[in-house]
């Protein structure tokens, strides 16, 4: 009885292998336009000026990944990859550092202006970089952060999600924990380091794939204060590499570092993936 | 909800706290207070000196037919986007939860997109409607159709929303996914024994219970196609043509940057602010309560 219900309601037989043929179909759509990419940074330009062009990898390869790698169009493509992973990096470590330290002063400890900290940062949620640019430009610029991995970080790394992320966890640690080291003498940094910060492991890793991420997405901002092609990050200086007025764009190059682009997030993705949907449902929710 | 057990001390918490409230001070709340103060003045075009006009920016802005044009674009950018990525990633979700096996390597392989940045999304999209090398747009010459989004809106309007929309499918099937995972089997089966179909039984239960999940990623993909898109548009359009891709944060950065017009970019920052605020309290209403049957 229960393998006829089941067999009602997951499809066998010809309905399963039309499921399968729907979903193969959806991943080659979506899958496409990567597709396309691949195959255009394997070919030469005389073959994609002249439509249509190949569907299927030539042997351009290596010629043009090491052109884009060490020559690029106004600096090599591994200078943008070096600057996009140390700003990445440096968002991702930088707001879960700041975020733990702070969730921890909140979450165990009562001092002056608990409260009034607690709504600032909640209101920087409702902030996005997009919405104050010039003034926080002009910030920067004041500083003399511009074209500098400060300018690139700093502004990017006060969020609020990381801290309510870390307070709600926090705040589940069983409270016995907590009065057994204060009866043990141990100081607050103590317990800090030797309990909470292990028991955060899982979170912090799931937090830093999602953070990781969208360090490396960013394009407005390095966009606006990296005007040194030698700070540019690479998802921002692809649109760099094309020409201004008529000239023909090196498209060989340009997407062989679209998918140089695009390796690195795609790799911590997919190999991180159970923390990875880990951190999307709980720094959304 | 609040810690029984604390310790003591005032020093340390505020020395903890400190990095990231003195990055929100120097980052968010000047900046912020300074784009509230400079959408009340009016700078010569020089930048010498400034005068203080008073809500005059903002008088000028909601009687510019431009700026009103941008909402308007925002808008149905906004709607396009939202529907186009979350009908498709819906379709694929339920398709994906019919299968008891190899589910998994469709979900790894469709996670892909939303790993690449809108901006390489952006160069992508370029890359196969391009006018003079693009494949699809060669295709659809051959079939007739000549494709220009460097001259026509409308082409202009939908590539960008394709674009946008695509890494939001990964983002949205993964939440589908996950909650019709969730939908009770027994509920099902006993809809099964019934005898509903399986599109009767989508419209009549699987729908409304994923109406939570549904909800959220309705205002999570609005806050997105707000905020997130810059790079696409940039890439793509650069705004164009005549301003028909021209949503309001682009235009926030072609008038304060472009344009140098800093007074009326400090209103339209404002002015984005205070629909930030609008839609976190939607997303926290919608968070907190969700929809349920």
């Amino acid at each position: 009885m229960a393998q006829e219900i089941h067999g009602m309601v997951e499809k066998r037989g010809a309905g399963l292998w039309l499921t399968h043929v729907v979903m193969i179909l959806g991943v080659l759509i979506i899958f496409f336009p990567i597709w396309l990419a691949f195959v255009a940074s394997t070919v030469t330009q005389p073959e994609i000026v002249k439509p249509p062009m190949p569907l299927w990898p030539g042997g351009h390869f290596i010629e043009n990944y090491s052109k884009a790698l060490f020559s690029g169009v106004n600096v090599p493509v591994s200078t943008m990859l070096f600057n996009s992973l140390v700003m990445a990096i440096g968002i991702a470590v930088g707001k879960i550092v700041i975020s733990l330290l702070s969730a921890f002063a909140i979450v165990y400890f009562r001092f002056p202006g608990r409260n009034i900290f607690f709504w600032m940062i909640f209101l920087t949620l409702m902030l996005p970089v997009e919405v104050r640019i010039v003034p926080t430009y002009e910030v920067v610029a004041g500083f003399g952060m511009l074209n500098s991995y400060g300018g690139l970080i700093f502004p990017l790394i006060a969020s609020a999600t990381a801290t309510f992320l870390f307070r709600q966890f926090f705040l589940t640690i069983p409270d016995e924990l907590a009065e057994a080291a204060r009866v043990d003498g141990a100081s607050p940094m103590r317990f800090f380091w030797d309990i909470v910060v292990p028991m955060s492991r899982t979170n912090v890793a799931a937090l830093f794939v999602i953070l990781f991420i969208y360090g490396w997405n960013q394009y407005l901002w390095p966009l606006l204060i990296t005007t040194d092609p030698e700070m540019n990050t690479i998802v921002m200086g692809i649109k760099q590499m094309f020409p201004s007025g008529d000239d023909v764009a090196e498209w060989p190059v340009i997407m062989a570092t679209s998918i140089l682009a695009m390796i690195p997030p795609v790799i911590v993705v997919v190999s991180m993936q159970r923390l990875f949907i880990r951190g999307l449902v709980d720094s959304e929710k | 909800m609040e810690k029984r057990v604390t310790f003591r001390g005032w020093l340390l918490p505020l020395l903890l706290i400190a990095p990231q409230v003195i990055i929100s001070m120097v980052f968010f709340f000047y900046p912020a207070g300074q784009a509230i103060w400079q959408s009340l003045f009016i700078a010569d075009p020089f930048g010498l000196s400034s005068q203080y006009v008073g809500l005059g920016n903002f008088e000028f802005l909601l009687s510019d037919k431009f700026y009103r044009a941008s909402f308007v674009t925002t808008a149905v950018f906004s709607i396009l986007v939202t529907l186009c990525s979350m009908i498709p990633a819906l379709f694929l979700a339920v398709m994906a939860d019919r299968l008891i096996k190899g589910s998994g390597v469709y979900r790894t392989m469709l996670i892909w997109p939303y790993a690449v940045a809108p901006a390489i999304a952006g160069v992508l999209w370029l890359f196969m409607f391009n006018t003079r090398v693009g494949v699809v747009s060669w295709y659809l010459g051959n079939l007739g159709y000549d494709w220009n989004h460097v001259l026509n809106g409308g082409e202009a309007m939908g590539l960008v929303v394709v674009a946008s929309a695509w890494g939001r499918i990964s983002y949205n099937f993964l939440f589908f996914f996950a909650a019709l995972q969730s939908v009770p089997r027994s509920v099902i089966e006993a809809a099964a024994i019934d005898g509903a179909h399986f599109w009767k039984r989508f419209w009549t239960i699987v729908l409304p219970l994923l109406s939570p999940t549904t909800f959220f990623l309705l205002v999570v993909n609005v806050v997105y196609s707000f905020f997130e898109t810059f790079g696409v548009i940039h890439t793509i359009t650069s705004g164009g043509p005549q301003q028909t891709t021209t949503v309001l944060v682009y235009k926030v950065f072609s008038d304060g940057f472009v344009g140098q017009d800093l007074g009326s970019s400090s209103a339209q920052s404002v002015i984005l602010l205070f629909i930030v605020g609008l839609l976190t309290i939607v997303q926290f209403k919608f968070v907190e309560k969700r929809v349920h049957y």
